[in-house]
């Protein structure tokens, strides 16, 4: 599925990928952890050709993304939600989510507006009338339209209330069980917990840990070695 | 006394459609693309130009109507393909150098091409004449001027506003990113828009035409006004070029017959207090 191979990636002259290397297997949920400032939103940024990469290998179903512009990237089915949601303030839900439906896409409005009944709802609001965790939803369904193969989340449950964190949970399950490949940066263990089936975490640009749902679970220290101060 | 005052709102509405037709286009570009178009009143002038010349060619005034802008359109196209498309992320200063240096050359080759005097453009002969209504008479090819315009804005209205395209260009507006994030070809949206906005200015020359004719020097002046419109409606708005386009003809028109050395400083007075008091002027947005 998706093989990142000992990516460097750079804002200008700052070096803040330094050699990152994950797999994402077909219909796997992977977490990306790590404390602020470790190069979470630089990776998956890297995946969509959103920032310099110069070194190293991205590569989906073995067909190689680095060097695209990342509209190409999104056809190929990589979708990214994106840390601040990107929601379109001065357009209606439904125009939101109409700029992002694809032709052939396994997922149509219909089947959005039954799994978000709350965006059909509010589908003549416009954007910035949504509440957080309504732009939330509507930044994952928009994405979904985008008939992706991989989602790449970038905090989705950040600034939630604790009732709207276990819908996304829930969302998050459902789009398990449809078989799409996710990966989720997030600093939530309870949500990763929940959902994951394998996790690795970073620090300052390299993969210091990796390890599946149950082995993470069993090992409280790592928690505290890498996790332990975040957010 | 009363039709006189008729008469010069009429004209200013006219005139108010042609600024309109010209600013939305400066807006819709500066919108999206974030661009400044010091060549946006030049492409007015070839508009008006190829009026001329099809008109001379072939006597057709509906086949100029519709071959001109889009001649227009296709030039800009091929523009932003090769020259514009390079300059995006430059800074405005360079932007205005690169596009002022455009208009020029399309000004000086207008003068090579068709000389340094103007041209004038019949009146086409379906709209010769004037309407009467009681002891009130108004030509007819401006009456057409007013309705075709407001046809052209309520059709551009419903693109921008009832169509994907339109959605995908304000959208853009907010963040290229996002738009490219969920696979739009920005570029093609770029390239559509540029060509699409500037085509609008073609038809306004066009417009224009038969009743200013065509001079080679008028680009400035156009952009002036166009920029003059856009501050006080508000960048990137629509309905903002729409009222400021129609304030700014009606007050130019009527100042013609109360103050005609005037007509110039009221509207930049005008421009002066919408930005004291609404820097984002009118319908702008922060
Ligand atoms: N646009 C940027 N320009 C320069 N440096 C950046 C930029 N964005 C992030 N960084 C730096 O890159 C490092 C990693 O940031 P980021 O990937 O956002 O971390 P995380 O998502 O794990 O919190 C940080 O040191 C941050 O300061
Ligand atoms: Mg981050």
């Amino acid at each position: 599925m998706l093989e990142i191979k000992d990516i460097h990636s750079y804002y200008g002259k700052s070096h803040v990928l330094e050699g990152v290397s994950l797999k994402v297997g077909e219909g796997e949920l992977v977490t990306l952890l790590g404390r602020n400032g470790a190069g979470k939103t630089t990776t998956l940024k890297s995946i969509m050709g959103l920032v310099d990469t110069p070194a190293g290998s991205i590569e989906l179903n073995g067909q190689s993304l680095l060097g695209q512009p990342p509209f190409r990237i999104a056809r190929q089915g990589v979708a990214l939600v994106p840390e601040h949601r990107g929601i379109f303030s001065i357009l209606s839900v439904e125009e939101n989510l109409q700029i992002a439906v694809r032709a052939g896409s396994r997922w149509q409005m219909a089947d959005i507006y039954r799994w978000f009944p709350r965006l059909e709802e509010r589908r003549r609001n416009r954007g910035n009338a949504l509440s957080g965790g309504e732009q939330q939803m509507l930044a994952i369904a928009r994405a979904l339209l985008n008939d992706p193969r991989i989602l790449l989340l970038d905090e989705p449950t950040e600034g939630l209330a604790p009732v709207i964190v276990d819908e996304i949970v829930k969302i998050l399950k459902a789009i398990r069980e449809e078989g799409l490949s996710v990966l989720l940066v997030e600093q939530n263990l309870r949500v990763c917990e929940a959902v994951a089936d394998r996790h690795y975490i970073l620090e300052q640009g390299h993969i210091v840990y990796t390890a599946s749902a149950d082995d993470f679970r069993d090992d409280p220290g790592v928690r505290d070695r890498y996790l332990a101060l975040s957010a | 006394m009363l039709n006189v005052y008729l008469f010069q709102i009429l004209n200013g509405l006219g005139l108010g459609m042609i600024y309109f037709l010209i600013s939305v286009g400066l807006t819709l570009i500066f919108g999206l693309l974030n661009f400044v178009n010091f060549a946006h009143g030049a492409f007015f002038l070839v508009g008006s130009y190829l009026c001329y010349t099809l008109v001379s060619l072939t006597g057709n005034f509906w086949l100029a109507l519709i071959a001109g802008p889009l001649l227009v359109a296709l030039l800009a196209w091929a523009l932003e393909r090769s020259l514009i498309q390079r300059i995006y992320h430059l800074p405005h200063t360079f932007q205005i150098l690169v596009t002022l240096g455009i208009a020029l050359i399309i000004q000086e080759l207008s003068i090579m091409i068709w000389g340094p005097v103007g041209k004038s453009i019949p009146t086409p002969e379906a709209l010769q004449g004037v309407v009467r209504i009681g002891n009130f008479a108004y030509p007819y090819y401006r009456l057409f001027l007013i309705g075709f315009s407001a046809l052209v804005a309520v059709v551009l209205w419903l693109l921008l506003e009832r169509t994907r395209f339109g959605a995908l260009v304000r959208a853009g507006s907010e963040s290229t990113e996002m738009v490219s994030l969920l696979g739009s070809n920005i570029f093609r949206l770029f390239s559509i828009t540029f060509a699409l906005g500037v085509g609008l200015a073609g038809l306004a020359g066009v417009l224009s035409a038969p009743l200013r004719g065509a001079h080679p020097f008028i680009g400035p002046e156009v952009l002036g006004l166009a920029f003059v419109v856009v501050v006080i409606g508000g960048m990137g708005s629509f309905t903002g070029a729409l009222v400021a386009g129609l304030i700014v003809g009606v007050v130019q028109s009527l100042m013609t017959s109360l103050w005609p050395q005037g007509a110039s400083l009221m509207i930049y007075a005008a421009m002066a207090v919408v930005i004291l008091l609404r820097p984002h002027g009118l319908f702008g947005r922060a």
